[in-house]
């Protein structure tokens, strides 16, 4: 049975199981006195039976299921020739790989000895037997748990409170699964950099300027000690994302003005969606817009006026990134400027100060720590901002600050590194986690300061 | 007569100016207010002019005589001889005897590569589907080639130099002789949206990657929306202030702002390496989406959660209700709404996501249809993005129209969150 059909049976089991609890709630109050000497509603004693049902099967299945791969795999192995067995762990994780693969009727590497088939033959037995034995034993585990809970059935069980512990747990777990995806992460991201490191010393890593991240088949080969210098990568991340702020910051940061101060209500509320339908577009579809359409008007341009552009210049993803980020510079700055209390405001204009004047003096500077925690919270956006420079960003990592010519980011690298197939003991593979590690860590600085930053602000005037 | 500070001229120059200041500040907000939208009509216009072309696709009438003898037939009739027979030489066939005069190689390959390659797989389905037809003669329309239908939709110049354009002047001829006999027509593009991804543009469609992001959205919204309810009732309601909620709380603003790309490599080392689920699959971008999406679905849940007043929980709980009941049956029912918009936004979001999906290998080129969450698929946007990198001028129209659908889709999802938002909100 497979897992789909399995996890329907199971909810069609516990509504059974509910039915019946609900039932034998029915049938021991008759003995009691009546529905009303039950401590809970009948219905809380049919979410417990069902909740004895599902749970502990639900479990053994998320545990059937993170064991199976390995263990079959050791039944097959154990079942192989003595000298394949004896083959070092590489080699025999090929083997393996093939033997799964002739099972599942892919490509196969090597020529199909008839031990492979044989093996093959035994790997499908193998997943047929497991499939079956899980559908048993967790439906077993489910009817067990659920005829547990039937047994327990009496008016003086105390179904409610039972079931709203549990539901109560449930809520918790939902609530930690923020924290476990951010430790997996962290996790994640930390140990294959750590494994990087092993291979290439982290100062070279952060402070080499040299990247071409190949690695040698042979060890003779021409070029055959890739160089993982990242402060190209780096440097080209910081030109796109100067380029991206010098659009956004002022565009946003006016527009957001004008919308909080100046605009009519008409018009705000035709402007402010507008914006935010920039805000909503896909960044692949900015990334086709930079690379198609504004990466050649530039290049076109240049020709026309004398200067040599490159096609993937850094100043056409930097100027596409811009307008993707003025809506969150502008919702972010426009929310800040309406926190100002008017009285700041009547009382500049009271003096005699005009608008602008009052704008200038009063509310902006009381404004400030809020817009540059939103200005903050967008360059974090611009420098892991991944689509756009893919597209519209080059490959060659140039040390340059000339935004006519190509650079690299980052993101592009990681992208460019992991796409397609991999060996996961290649420092060119795992560099990709070391700058993903250098992205995060920049990013959840920037995030952190500009959270409390706009909060403590906030705090100011409530 | 004295002169006031008030009246000085030295007073009016100060005025003149400060208003001045005042119309320029004004005027720097409408500019770029008007910049901003600029770009966003820049970006729509080049996208819609770009790609509105390709929902037509030029066809060519051909007059085929399904002889057994050109196909290879025989005598055989039956579905594995058809299966195997010999279509590529059939369409040839064809083509030769429509312009006979044609001779030489060279010029006989530019000819067959006038029709699509695909022209063959029709015709053996057509044969597959009624084997009564062989050797009978019938008018059908196959697709042009790419170049051809570009050619036929003006975006390429016939004017430009033979060397500079990808299509011979021999068959801008042929091409011109089929249009005065009224063969060439350009009908709406099915295979657009019922076919799989293809190397040729013209046989190329968004089914696949379509079906893919709708696997990867069903796995998100399954996952997601329980959860992040679960986790925003919690937060809201029952969580005491303590460390755990501080440090929960932190978590997610945090998530909400760490780039995309990170959780693709979190799916690639956790999801993929770790237990080793396959790659390419929906249900890894479906995971990986639903964590994404989370923070976003959270924070809305318990804006909607913090709107309902306590006066409802305390008329439930002063009726003898638990805690858990009148969550259940007054709280969230109120609230519904508001966790709803959030989780549509939620999800157009995590469809217009590509960059983590990169990462956990949902970018191959796939051919087939996914016929389940464990197949190996794309998604649309990933779709546009291997488009995009494709050098054919046909694949910058279908790239365009592949963004016209999404963008039709976010739209659509928008909108029904405006909807519900106006339609169920309530002021208390």
């Amino acid at each position: 049975m497979s897992g789909p059909a399995l996890i329907l049976v199971l909810l069609a089991f516990s509504a059974v199981a509910f039915h019946l609890g609900r039932r034998r709630a029915f049938a021991v109050s008759a003995s009691a006195g009546g529905v009303k000497n039950l401590h809970s509603l009948p219905s809380y004693y049919g979410g417990l039976t069902a909740l004895w049902c599902a749970l502990p099967a639900v479990v053994v299945l998320g545990l059937w299921v993170s064991f199976e791969s390995s263990i079959v795999e050791n039944l097959v192995v154990a079942g192989l020739p003595e000298e394949t067995r004896a083959l070092p762990p590489e080699r025999l994780n090929l083997v393996v790989n093939d033997i799964r693969n002739l099972a599942e009727g892919n490509i196969v590497s090597g020529e199909v000895v008839p031990e492979m088939r044989a093996a093959a033959d035994h790997y499908l037995e193998l997943r047929r037997t497991a499939a079956a034995a899980s559908a048993v034993v967790v439906l077993c585990v489910a009817i067990v748990g659920a005829s547990l809970a039937w047994r327990r059935v009496s008016p003086s069980l105390r179904a409610r409170n039972q079931v709203e512990q549990i539901v109560r747990v449930l809520l918790i777990a939902s609530s930690t699964v923020a924290i476990f995806s951010t430790l997996g992460i962290v996790l994640s991201v930390l140990f294959e950099a750590i494994r990087f490191f092993g291979h290439v010393p982290i100062a070279d890593f952060l402070f080499g300027l040299d990247w071409s991240p190949q690695m040698a088949i042979r060890e003779d080969q021409v070029g055959s000690s890739g160089a993982f210098g990242a402060i190209p990568l780096f440097a080209g991340t910081l030109l796109i994302s100067f380029i991206a702020m010098t659009v956004a910051a002022p565009i946003g940061l006016f527009a957001a003005i004008y919308l909080a101060e100046y605009a009519t209500s008409a018009f705000r509320s035709v402007a402010k969606p507008v914006l935010e339908i920039l805000a909503g577009i896909p960044t692949v579809v900015y990334g086709f817009f930079a690379a198609l359409i504004v990466a050649p008007a530039i290049r076109d341009t240049g020709a026309i006026i004398g200067l040599d552009v490159a096609s993937e210049s850094a100043l056409a993803a930097g100027l596409v990134m811009g307008v993707m980020i003025i809506p969150f510079v502008s919702s972010l700055s426009d929310d800040v400027i309406n926190a100002v209390p008017q009285a700041l405001r009547d009382g500049s204009y009271a003096l005699g100060a005009t608008r602008s004047e009052t704008i200038r003096q009063v509310v902006l500077p009381a404004a400030l720590p809020g817009i540059v925690g939103g200005l903050l919270l967008a360059i974090s956006r611009a420098i892991g901002e991944t689509m756009i420079v893919v597209m519209a960003a080059g490959l060659a990592a140039n040390l340059t600050a000339n935004p006519l010519q190509a650079v690299t980011t980052v993101t592009v690298q990681i992208v460019t590194l992991l796409v397609g197939d991999q060996e996961f003991d290649s420092p060119k593979t795992l560099v990709a986690f070391a700058l993903g590690l250098v992205l995060f860590v920049v990013t959840l600085c920037l995030n952190v300061i500009a959270l409390r930053v706009v909060r403590k602000y906030r705090e100011q005037y409530d | 007569m004295r002169t006031s500070v008030h009246t000085s001229e030295a007073m009016a120059r100060r005025l003149a100016k400060r208003r001045a200041a005042e119309r320029r500040f004004r005027a720097y907000g409408i500019v770029a207010i008007t910049l901003a939208i600029l770009a966003l009509a820049t970006l729509f216009t080049s996208i819609v002019g770009n790609g509105y072309t390709a929902f037509q696709q030029t066809y060519i009438a051909l007059e085929v005589t399904y002889d057994p003898e050109v196909l290879g037939l025989g005598e055989a009739r039956d579905p594995k001889a058809l299966s195997g027979a010999n279509y590529p030489g059939l369409v040839k066939k064809t083509m030769r005897d429509m312009f006979p005069d044609v001779k030489g190689r060279k010029d006989k390959r530019a000819l067959y590569g006038i029709v699509s390659s695909g022209a063959a797989f029709m015709i053996r389905e057509r044969l597959l589907a009624d084997p009564g037809l062989v050797g009978r003669t019938e008018r059908i329309r196959v697709p042009a080639d790419d170049d051809i239908d570009m050619l036929v939709k003006g975006h390429i110049d016939r004017q430009v130099p033979e060397a500079e354009r990808r299509v011979k002047d021999n068959q801008i001829g042929w091409v011109e002789t089929l249009e005065e006999a009224g063969r060439i027509e350009r009908r709406f593009n099915t295979a657009f949206f019922t076919a799989g991804d293809s190397r040729e543009p013209e046989l190329a469609g968004i089914r696949g990657a379509a079906v893919g992001s709708l696997y990867a959205l069903l796995v998100t919204l399954a996952l997601s929306f329980p959860i992040g309810v679960a986790a925003a009732v919690y937060l809201e309601e029952f969580a005491p202030t303590n460390r755990l909620t501080d440090l929960i709380e932190v978590n997610i603003n945090n998530l909400a702002a760490v780039p995309s790309i990170i959780f693709g490599l979190l799916g690639l080392s956790i999801f993929i390496n770790f237990f080793g689920l396959p790659r390419s699959a929906p249900l890894v971008g479906g995971l990986v989406l639903t964590l994404m999406t989370l923070p976003t679905i959270i924070i809305a849940s318990r804006a909607a959660l913090k709107s309902v007043p306590p006066s409802i929980r305390e008329a439930a709980l002063g009726m003898g209700a638990s805690k858990m009941q009148t969550i259940t049956h007054h709280v969230l029912p109120l609230a519904m709404p508001g966790m709803l918009t959030g989780t549509i936004i939620g999800m157009a979001q995590a469809l217009g996501e590509s960059a983590p999906l990169l990462m956990i290998g949902m970018v191959a080129f796939i051919v087939d249809i996914p016929g389940g969450p464990l197949d190996p698929s794309t998604v649309l946007p990933v779709q546009i993005f291997l488009w995009a990198d494709s050098p054919e001028r046909a694949f910058v129209e279908r790239t365009s129209a592949a963004i016209m659908v999404l963008l039709a889709f976010l739209i659509t999802m928008n909108a029904l969150a405006v909807v519900l938002r106006r339609r169920f909100e309530r002021r208390w």
